[in-house]
């Protein structure tokens, strides 16, 4: 920080500032989004239309389908949600929300991103090498996924193995980052009881990361070592158990939903106030309850095995305490409806993804009560009706949080506004195609189709839901297609879009302090001080309707 | 009200089956009821609160207990819902999976890559004498508790069986007893639910319920065949 001559090398590439950093992560993201997209088309083309060929990408046999649906998985959760929500969203927020300069270690914060560059290659490089890339799902349970033979997988196993390990690697480093910075380079008047909530929930992330991420490194070197040099950790022929796994997996597993969710809810909880004119309803609620919420997320993981084959009397722990997580997700939906309540509300793009984001969890959130009772779960487990459940609560929390989140910052991270018109079709076509892929495939599920098949038409009883699997699938292409809104407003804006002030919403929190885009070096022209609360918006003998925090006196 | 989803359930042949549907529709109806209540909210919310000219929102930080109370007293009831739920799901988990009522048939059940092997004890009810078959399809008969020792030979594998409301992992290492008493007779599907590798979409066979006279006599002819082998 102490040059100011910048040249292209570090200032786009090699750059040290949160901002920049922020940037790459969240093109890397998006670029990730988009392939992950493709490939749902193309196995989505399969089963509609099985044995035909993909129309731009040729013959999907199954071992082709099996990758598929593997990298599909592996891409969303650790190459979009995680480097988007987390990477670019914290990375770019955490600093300018508590009035800092920049992170606390930028080089560190540097490496963050380079790793996560790195494994990005390494999952990439995965498709080119002989035998393609993994194949046993992304959860890729042993000994599907121990021993070469079982998948026909050699080194693409491998490959993701180490990629994902140098993902996390990556998203430790940031987290290190992000706790050093909210603890220690909080301006002046910045009390944690002031902090926005969006800072909260990516501490909140970061602990829940770091807590749970532990036993699944050791997890995945036991798979490394099963698969290269022979050890049985997972495989029974020496005495290794497969079930060890995915205890050790879903104990990350269950947490790492809410390293996704969390930033999500922070971001929503943002907008929410910002166009509905009104404080965050409840904030202390809302704290307590995810602090409650992430203790839970570590007494839970065995719900995913009911039916594993683990002592069937530990569903009944495990299935009380998931059925009890619903309780601090349900104040904090309920406190952001609450929000809204007697607002001025504007609906703008931003807003509306993240009402979506609310609107659609919901589902995720009660569809998942019935996975949660192990006795119903003994009959939709592995079956569509997960699948579907899931994407109920990764759809709303990855893609709409995150769009929200672009539409919301995108004038502080480009200094220009997207378009609203295109912004609005953006959002509708994607709010109803998400519902008419997913429905459908709840019903699938109902009806009793198993997960991760290529061809439905192989059995008998898979054959009349042929006509939900062709619905799905045009959903899906009519989705992938009106992502060119966003893709076009999106670059279109950056250059060519109306100027943004540094305050365009009329927000209240200190990244709009800040001009937009912020100052190249340390963001704020003066370190701004704090005198309120995040939330102060319509307060009572005000005649402005936002209290920024930097204000010491609001007329 | 949930035909639009539950009705998708293929029609239910297991005794036990009437616990596992009616845990999934109580949960059903209790979760649309409060989905729909809160959707409802949340878009009476956004139509009601829309910006109109003058008006300008009310400050209501939720801070004080009055006003958490309208959070927090739905999630009471949220809760109240949710050990009721729990309490009918274990109920009937304890009775499927824990409880395992004497058997009248025996079948091991082993998972490979890529098909199901049913071995059936033959007449004489004992694993390992000569009079021990492998049927292609998992035949039982009707009103009779059946017990699956389930086992595999590779990776794991899922015996799913709708009409059953059966699903059980197979897990190399492990022997899993399951059990079922089919109520109907009748071919119905199986298939493996478990990601299992590349002809994981082709493990199908079917489970035929018989009366149990053609049962027995089947058995019968079945031993028979193998001892003359
Ligand atoms: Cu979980
Ligand atoms: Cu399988």
């Amino acid at each position: 920080m102490t040059s100011h001559q910048s040249n292209f090398w570090n200032y786009y590439i090699f750059s040290k500032d949160h901002k920049m950093i922020a940037k790459q992560y969240l093109i890397t993201g998006l670029i990730m989004a988009l392939l992950g997209g493709l490939m749902a088309y193309v196995f989505r083309m399969q089963l509609a239309f099985p044995g035909e060929a993909v129309p731009g990408f040729g013959d999907v046999d199954s071992g082709t389908y099996n990758q598929l649906i593997t990298l599909h998985g592996t891409i969303m959760v650790f190459w979009v949600g995680m480097p988007i929500l987390l990477g670019a969203f914290g990375n770019f927020l955490i600093p300018l929300m508590i009035g800092a300069d920049d992170m606390a270690f930028p080089t560190l914060n540097m490496m963050s991103y380079w790793t996560f560059f790195v494994s990005t290659l390494v999952l990439l490089a995965s498709f080119f090498v002989e035998g393609g890339p993994a194949s046993s799902g992304w959860t890729a349970y042993p000994p599907l996924s121990a021993r070469p033979e079982y998948s026909g997988v050699m080194w693409g196993m491998n490959l993701w193995i180490l990629a994902v390990a140098l993902e996390f690697f990556s998203v430790l480093m940031g987290g290190v980052n992000y706790l050093t910075t909210t603890f220690n380079m909080r301006t002046k008047g910045m009390k944690f009881s002031r902090m926005p909530m969006f800072v909260w929930m990516q501490l909140a992330a970061t602990v829940n990361f770091m807590f749970s991420v532990g036993p699944l490194i050791a997890g995945a070197l036991m798979l490394l070592l099963d698969r290269t040099i022979g050890t049985s950790f997972f495989v029974p022929d020496k005495g290794g158990d497969p079930l060890l796994y995915q205890h050790l997996f879903w104990f990350f597993g269950h947490p790492e939903v809410y390293v996704l969710l969390l930033p999500s809810l922070g971001i929503v909880a943002e907008i929410i106030p910002t166009f509905s004119r009104k404080p965050l309803f409840g904030y202390k609620m809302i704290l307590i309850s995810t602090a409650f919420s992430s203790v839970l997320a570590f007494m839970v993981w065995a719900h995913h095995q009911f039916i594993s084959g683990m002592d069937p009397r530990m569903a009944m722990p495990f299935g009380l305490l998931t059925i009890i997580i619903s309780v601090p997700f349900a104040v904090v939906l309920f406190a952001y409806i609450a929000t809204l309540w007697k607002g001025s509300i504007t609906f703008t793009t931003p807003f509306l993804f993240a009402i979506a984001m609310i609107a659609e969890f919901l589902i995720g959130g009660v569809t998942g009560i019935i996975n949660g009772a192990a006795a119903a779960d003994i009959y939709v487990h592995d079956t569509y009706y997960v699948v579907s459940h899931f994407h109920f609560t990764l759809v709303p929390i990855t893609i709409f949080g995150m769009l929200a989140g672009v539409y919301y910052w995108f004038p502080k991270f480009f200094g220009r506004m997207m378009n609203e018109t295109l912004g609005k079709i953006h959002f509708w076509i994607t709010a109803i195609t998400f519902n008419v892929i997913f429905i459908p495939l709840l019903q699938m599920g109902m009806g009793g189709h198993q997960r991760r098949i290529p061809d439905p038409t192989e059995f008998e009883y898979l054959k009349g839901m042929m006509g939900m699997h062709k619905t799905a699938t045009i959903a899906l292409i009519i989705l992938l297609i009106a992502q060119a809104f966003f893709i076009f407003n999106f670059f279109y804006s950056m250059y060519k879009g109306k100027k943004a002030e540094a305050n365009p919403w009329k927000s209240t929190t200190l990244e709009w302090d800040a001009p937009s885009p912020p100052v190249a070096h340390g963001n704020f022209e003066v370190i701004p001080k704090v005198y309120r609360g995040p939330y102060e918006y319509s307060v009572p003998g005000c005649k402005q309707d936002w209290s920024p925090q930097s204000a010491e006196t609001v007329n | 009200m949930l035909d639009w989803i539950v009705g998708y359930m293929p029609e239910n042949i297991a005794t036990f089956g009437e616990d596992i549907d009616y845990v999934i529709n109580l949960i059903g109806y209790i979760v649309f009821i409060w989905w729909i209540l809160a959707e409802g909210v949340l878009f009476y919310f956004l139509f009601s609160s829309r910006k109109k000219e003058g008006v300008k929102a009310t400050y209501e930080d939720g801070s004080t207990m009055k006003a958490m109370s309208w959070v927090l007293i739905p999630v009471v009831l949220v809760l109240g819902f949710d050990l009721f739920i729990d309490y009918k799901s274990h109920s009937a988990w304890d009775k499927i999976k824990i409880q395992l009522p004497k058997a009248d048939v025996v079948y091991r059940v082993m998972g490979q890559q890529f098909a199901w092997t049913y071995t059936h004890p033959g007449v004489d009810g004992k694993f390992g004498t000569g009079d021990d078959f492998e049927p292609d399809d998992l035949v039982v008969p009707v009103h009779q508790v059946v017990h699956t020792v389930i086992s595999a030979l590779d990776v794991i594998h899922s015996l799913w069986i709708p009409n059953l409301r059966f699903k059980q992992d197979s897990v190399p290492g492990r022997i899993i007893t399951g059990w079922f008493e089919a109520t109907k007779t009748g071919d119905y599907p199986i298939a493996c639910a478990e990601l299992c590798g590349t002809g994981h979409g082709v493990m199908a066979s079917t489970l035929k319920v018989l009366e149990a006279d053609a049962y027995k006599s089947w058995v019968a002819q079945q031993s028979a065949a193998a001892l003359a082998q």
